[in-house]
């Protein structure tokens, strides 16, 4: 495993070292030490490395991702997988605003709780929360998976495209067109794969699914009130 | 953007170290809000005399004889300790109004930050390390403070400018957003008798949270009403004599990050303000609730 200490040696050099890394790369196994809530730690990358990284973060931690496994061994800032491509992010703690907005690929695991705006405008990123979301999440969200093992905050999925929704606890309120509908046989096979995937023991049953009611997709001037 | 750093100690054995934590934590802060920055740090009370901070851009003409005028003034003893651009004078504190009424009329470009049994505001326009440098922050101790890095939004990049905002004895207020409604407010707070002294949003939200504290209202209830009545954007963090407390706008778009040891109650913008802290390894961290208030007091 390559050790690279963040605080000794700064961010530059490490995003433009695993960036480096291509396909046919025999430096597979990275650590980041002394990460100390710096922002923009291994962004772009684009090669099936694993880097883990001992601390917390802080803005847009693995944003762009394409193929890496990146492991947060605590909690990170607003944007977390912003925009990521392919590959997984897991993050051990909490995760601020807008994780995995506009992703379009790949796995965000957080195993804490996510604040609000988490998977705003996703567009094809898998999203599991183990604990808890805040308000505004899946805002626009147009293709993907947001699965929350607790609660959702206020406005869940408002102005929902075609991202499935599947939350465990209670839903504070659901946003403009977004509603519930029922689980059928391939929701719960997707859910089995999602929830074993994030390491969680939820049980695909327990789960409630939301959706679009696709009644905002055109201007009606009879909703004028609703957009 | 503007950045915010808060520390409420609870270990008395901490507060000898509290201005060298604070500044630390607002310098990793500089790039939020590289124009002014500010700190108010809540010292020791002695009981006897209240507190006014003083700021003057001509401190040398300013500060000579002010101690002999305020107190030929106000007759009664007067002490006045300097730090670069500003000076705490020590006033009787029956007498804090009078030393107002006092300053105003002897020393027209004298700047009154704050008054009060323990806080002192310091704040200029630079960059944090050097408004840090400059008044020595970092050997300043006291139970708790509060610090802001600013970029600015709503008014000019000046001493005036700058947080933290005092309107009332020993309260202080940072911010990091801005209010679309200050104007309207300014307006209905000057009608009702609040001191407000620049055209910054922010010194409205802090003379709202006066006013509702004198027409009766906790510092937590003030803050519960400022969710109704201020409109825009905000993450504040407030100080009382005794007191530290957070609160969101509904909308959360400001980040903010609190800790909570057996030892203090931190808060910093981002978590990056935080890492210096003793033992913060195994502080709680977490993302205040948007339209929630936090409070701790001594």
């Amino acid at each position: 495993m390559l050790t690279y200490d963040l605080e000794a040696d700064g961010l530059r050099g490490l995003n433009s070292s695993l960036q480096r890394q291509t396909i046919d790369t025999n430096q597979n196994n990275w650590e980041v030490v002394n990460p100390k809530g710096s922002h923009a730690i291994a962004v772009g990358l684009n090669a099936e490395i694993e880097v883990t990284v001992r601390g917390s973060t802080g803005y847009y931690c693995g944003g762009m991702n394409q193929q890496a496994l990146i492991h947060v061994e605590g909690s990170v800032g607003p944007g977390v997988a912003e925009n990521m491509m392919s590959g997984v992010i897991i993050v051990d703690g909490d995760a601020s605003q807008y994780a995995g907005a506009t992703g379009h690929g790949g796995l965000l695991v957080v195993k804490g709780n996510a604040s609000s705006r988490c998977g705003i405008s996703m567009k094809g990123i898998d999203i599991v929360v183990h604990g808890n979301i805040g308000h505004m999440s899946a805002f626009m969200a147009q293709a993907g998976n947001l699965v929350v093992c607790g609660d959702a905050g206020e406005a869940l999925g408002d102005s929902l495209y075609e991202a499935r929704l599947f939350v465990r606890g209670s839903v504070k309120s659901l946003g403009a067109d977004c509603i519930e509908k029922g689980i059928r046989p391939e929701h719960t096979a997707l859910l089995q794969d999602l929830l074993e995937r994030a390491e969680s023991d939820a049980k695909p049953a327990d789960f409630k699914r939301y959706g679009s009611a696709r009644q905002l997709y055109n201007f009606d001037v009879d909703r004028n009130m609703t957009y | 953007m503007c950045g915010i750093v808060g520390l409420f100690l609870k270990d008395k054995l901490l507060e000898p170290k509290l201005g060298g934590l604070l500044t630390e934590m607002l310098i990793t802060m500089t790039d939020r809000g590289p124009d002014s920055a500010g700190i108010a740090i809540y010292g020791s009370d002695n009981g006897v005399d209240s507190k006014l901070t003083i700021q003057s851009d001509q401190a040398d003409r300013d500060f000579a004889t002010l101690v002999t005028d305020v107190s030929r003034e106000i007759g009664s003893d007067v002490t006045l300790q300097r730090n670069d651009t500003h000076a705490v004078l020590g006033v009787a504190s029956d007498k804090t109004e009078l030393a107002r009424e006092a300053i105003a009329k002897l020393r027209a470009d004298v700047r009154i930050m704050s008054d009060g049994d323990a806080i002192e505001i310091y704040k200029e326009v630079g960059l944090p390390k050097d408004v840090a440098q400059r008044f020595q922050l970092s050997t300043m101790s006291g139970s708790h403070g509060i610090g802001h890095t600013r970029m600015a939004t709503e008014s000019a990049v000046t001493t005036d400018g700058a947080h933290p905002f005092s309107t009332g004895p020993d309260q202080c207020l940072v911010h990091n957003g801005s209010l679309s409604n200050h104007n309207n407010l300014r307006r209905k707070l000057c009608r009702e008798g609040i001191r407000i002294e620049s055209a910054n949003d922010t010194e409205v939200g802090a003379a709202y949270l006066t006013w509702k504290m004198q027409e009766g209202a906790t510092l937590g209830e003030a803050l519960e009403a400022s969710l109704e009545d201020l409109d825009g954007f905000f993450t504040f963090v407030v100080g009382t004599k005794d007191g530290f407390g957070v609160v969101r706008d509904p909308i959360a778009c400001k980040p903010a990050v609190l800790a909570e040891t057996d030892q203090y109650v931190a808060f910093g913008s981002e978590y990056r303000a935080l890492v210096g802290l003793p033992r913060i390894e195994s502080a709680r961290v977490w993302e205040p609730e948007p339209a929630t208030v936090y409070f701790w007091s001594h």
